[in-house]
């Protein structure tokens, strides 16, 4: 979080301090504050301050901030998908290299997503490789089940 | 993918958490602002969701129920999952709400404000079924691009508000109108003012629908924010997309709505079947209208362990987007054979039909309880995956639980 940013959750606080007053007192429904952060929150993990000790730590091939895999081209990855959406918007799907690329284009064509430049063969090939297609079949098994004694209702 | 323990930042989320519940969704609040400001960072607690909610997404927000979670008659708010497709609109002014009706085939451009929507027309109260047309997404192969929905993007809550077509009667409509639009004050991921998230609609023929409604109330309260406080349009039946939330413009077209989200392959399929995977150009991809028929076994949970002589009680719910449902069935032996279940009335036009049964198993192991609904048209949910498609929609193949029985 920059500095900015602290100003206005500082100020986010105290706002909150005097609404929940206000809401004692008053009992009114008028009040009304700015979100305050724009920039990208990994709500499971919490850290998004670049301050955090943890902010870009790797623990077993997962960069915890994102949930991202570890590979190479992961901090462009970051850097160029988690502006405007969430890294998991990312990880739950699987693709082929040309999907991918498909998709950068639909985003650059609808999305306002900027050219990659130089950058785009990395950042293509980590997706590639990291979230490839898993061939599935037309039903698959359980992946998991959790057994457990149904009680009488 | 199950909820994690969240590292919260402690004063405001403790701060959030006693204002989220008692306040941001508040009758009190609700007739003025709405901050969501607070931006408590469990996202869980800001949309009063319950902990068993599987979160998809946080940017935007996406989250889904489990089949379990869904085996209430009338889904409450902390079951139904939320499909947002950009950023929830930050301060929300009831009050001074307005919604405009333009476009083409609009006789004359008209505003209400939401008061004169509540005070001009009469209120319907009617259980709808939404589900995301993206629902089952996750098992398609090739794996369909977007947010991976397993079974519960679908629910059925009860909506008030005044019927489309009474406003629509009001405002007057040409007669070219063939398409209605919404338009809402969600923004862009981008933060571009100048681009809408999504922008879909129904043809006109939906939009006269009794049961189509410009809702400002879900369950007897107002909306709650991530379903579209303070107005939304509820088209039960139709992919939940064509349900616009947060609606504060609605456009009478001459052509066949050409918003953001309904071109390209956004909300369609391949007009004609393709093989898995095949390339298919855009223009022959068709609209999705009514969703198909489905079903989901809500009780038990999966992985119930039964003594051997015991009967199995299940229930769940049935739909087929604008038809009703026929009957449920279910199989104890991967379809070999079927018995059917008891299936209820729908308790109006596009609500969700309840069904049960009592099962016996001949003797100890594993089982899968298959259920299968069939439409009044005689069509039925398949067993595998349906015709691929390649944004992934309208999976509605059986669902099934597993039992053990010792």
């Amino acid at each position: 979080m920059n500095s900015s940013n602290k100003k206005i959750a500082v100020f986010a606080t105290i706002l909150v301090l005097i609404a929940m007053v206000f809401f004692v007192v008053q009992d009114s429904s008028l009040f009304t504050f700015k979100e305050n952060t724009e920039e990208y929150i990994a709500p499971e993990t919490g850290i998004n301050d670049p301050s955090h000790p943890d902010y870009d730590k790797i623990e077993n091939g997962i960069h915890l901030r994102t949930g991202f895999a570890e590979g190479e081209g992961l901090q462009l990855v970051i850097t160029n998908c988690t502006t405007c959406h969430s890294a998991k918007l990312v990880t739950q799907n699987r693709m082929s290299e040309e999907r991918w690329k498909a998709t950068i284009r639909w985003m650059q064509e609808t999305q306002n997503l900027w050219d990659l430049g130089a950058n785009e063969d990395t950042i293509v090939n980590y997706l590639a490789t990291q979230y490839a297609p898993i061939a599935k079949g037309r039903r698959q098994n359980f992946a998991k089940i959790e057994w457990y004694n149904l009680k009488d209702e | 993918m199950q909820r994690r323990k969240f590292i919260k930042r402690a004063t405001l989320a403790s701060m959030a958490s006693l204002l989220g519940t008692e306040i941001v969704f508040g009758d009190t609040l609700a007739a003025g602002y709405l901050p969501l400001g607070l931006q408590e960072p469990d996202p869980f607690k800001m949309f009063n969701k319950d902990a068993q909610m599987v979160l998809l997404n946080d940017k935007p927000w996406n989250m889904e129920a489990q089949a379990h979670l869904l085996d209430d008659k009338i889904t409450p708010n902390k079951f139904m999952f939320i499909r947002n497709n950009g950023n929830i609109p930050k301060e929300i002014d009831a009050e001074n709400w307005t919604i405009t009706f333009d476009g083409e085939s609009v006789a004359r451009e008209k505003t209400f404000t939401l008061k004169e929507l509540k005070s001009n027309f009469k209120p319907y109260t009617y259980q709808l079924t939404l589900e995301c047309g993206g629902n089952g997404r996750s098992e398609f192969d090739p794996p369909a691009k977007g947010n991976q929905w397993t079974i519960g993007a679908v629910s059925c809550a009860t909506w008030t508000g005044v019927r489309l077509r009474d406003v629509l009667a009001d405002v007057g409509i040409k007669d070219d109108a063939v398409y209605i639009a919404y338009h809402a004050s969600d923004t862009h991921l981008s933060n571009d003012p100048s681009k809408e998230p999504i922008s879909r609609g129904v043809p006109i023929s939906k939009a006269m629908q009794d049961e189509t409604l410009i809702a400002y109330q879900m369950n007897g309260t107002a909306i709650p924010i991530a379903h579209g406080y303070p107005l939304r349009l509820i088209a039960g039946g139709f992919p939940a997309s064509a349900s616009g939330k947060w609606v504060n413009r609605i456009s009478i077209r001459n052509i066949i709505h050409d918003g953001p989200k309904m071109t390209g392959t956004a909300y369609r399929v391949p007009c004609e079947p393709i093989a898995p995977g095949e390339k298919i150009a855009d223009e022959d991809m068709c609209i999705i209208e009514s969703m198909p028929v489905k079903s989901l076994i809500t009780y038990p949970k999966t992985g119930a362990v039964l003594q051997k002589g015991k009967s199995l009680n299940i229930r769940g719910h049935a739909w087929a987007g604008e038809l009703k449902v026929r009957e449920v069935a279910y199989s104890i032996d991967f379809g070999s054979t079927w018995k059917n279940c008891q299936l209820e009335q729908p308790a109006n036009r596009l609500a969700w039909q309840h069904f049960n049964a009592s099962i016996d198993f001949p003797q100890e192991g594993y089982y899968e309880v298959w259920a299968k609904a069939t439409d009044e048209n005689g069509i039925a949910q398949p067993m595998i995956l349906p015709g691929w498609n390649p944004k992934g929609y309208l999976n509605n193949a059986c669902h099934r639980i597993a039992i053990k029985i010792n």
